[in-house]
């Protein structure tokens, strides 16, 4: 059975306040000069190698898990789930 | 299990009101709540590790503040998925007192026993302080013996305290009489100022509907007798004591 690479991202809603984003913003990508950017919003990243025998099952066991065992909070949260292929052996 | 000796239990002259206070790997004033319960307030109060917790045998249950499993993923959300929270929401169901206290009060918002989410200080940094909370409500097992408007001198100690909710459910909060302590300057007036950690609304604890669960990010255990206060107060203790006032009238 293969093993598939699936990685979970998790942001803060957009109306939730990101400090740490709005500081590296503020701190160091405005006082370095890269005056282009417009905005940073600092996220999680979970990278999880998960056996199926698809990657839409792989897929569906990990939303399956982030909601079950709540591995982003619904209410501040939201969370993309993203295949990166499979894992070379 | 290391308890300190002078705290042996058959020394002391203790009630039969029975409180158990969990302890999960990173757990911290724990201690000092048992100490609280048992020598300020001479109640049966245990530590209990949590794998060892059932709801049976304790008239309310206190989860104490620390760094549990050190936050990881986010502060309490593993132990929010521990057994030991599902002997505690049935001990919620059956109307029995439970209270958070900082990290508690993140498991039991992460348990979904509490609404709203905590998060990331607004100033990223961990903020150990005295400050004031108001009591907005006493209809709670834990404000019942205080009177509605009482500034209380108490500290925080936490990174992850700011309190957030979706402004459709604050106003439910509100509405169902939910939000418990609001951080406020010494004249009571809830102003920016006052707020340590950009909450939503200077909001320092909320309750469930019922009002027998309390979650609050302040250590009314840190303020539970008048030597440890710069002010001279104890008004941690009135938390408790309502807390007891309501397990002799209810339970």
């Amino acid at each position: 059975m293969p093993t598939y690479i699936v990685e979970v991202l998790i942001e803060n809603k957009p109306l939730a306040r990101d400090p740490e984003g709005e500081t590296i913003y503020r701190d160091l990508i405005l006082r370095g000069g890269y005056d282009s950017v417009r905005s940073v919003r600092v996220g999680k990243l979970l990278r999880f190698e998960i056996e199926s025998n698809s990657a839409e099952e792989a897929e569906k066991i990990a939303v399956k898990m982030c909601n079950d065992l709540r591995i982003y909070n619904p209410v501040v949260h939201t969370y993309r789930v993203e295949i990166r292929g499979t894992r070379n052996e | 299990m290391f308890i300190p000796t002078a705290w042996k239990l058959g020394e002391l002259e203790m009630n039969d009101i029975r409180v158990a206070v969990i302890r999960f790997p990173g757990s911290n004033c724990d201690l000092d709540t048992v100490y609280v319960l048992q020598r300020v307030l001479g109640v049966d109060a245990r530590l209990v590790w949590h794998r060892d917790f059932k709801d049976d045998a304790w008239d309310a249950v206190i989860i104490p503040g620390g760094f549990s499993y050190g936050d990881y993923l986010r502060a309490g959300a593993i132990a929010a998925r521990s057994p030991a929270m599902k002997h505690v929401r049935e001990m919620a169901k059956e109307g029995k007192p439970v209270l958070g206290i900082c990290n508690g009060f993140q498991i039991l918002v992460e348990s979904e026993l509490l609404p709203g989410a905590l998060l990331m200080n607004s100033t990223l940094k961990f903020i150990c302080k005295w400050v004031t909370i108001r009591t907005e409500t006493n209809r709670t097992a834990f404000t019942r013996s205080i009177p509605r408007g009482k500034l209380l001198k108490i500290p925080i100690a936490h990174i992850q305290g700011r309190y957030y909710i979706d402004e459709k459910s604050l106003r439910e909060l509100e509405d169902n009489d939910q939000i418990v302590f609001r951080y406020v300057n010494d004249n009571g007036e809830v102003v920016e100022e006052a707020n340590p950690n950009g909450s939503v609304s200077n909001i320092a604890g909320v309750c469930n509907l019922e009002g027998n669960v309390l979650g609050l990010m302040p250590h009314p255990e840190r303020a539970s007798e008048r030597i440890l206060s710069p002010f001279g107060t104890d008004h941690g203790k009135l938390i408790f004591e309502s807390m007891i006032d309501y397990i002799r009238r209810y339970l």
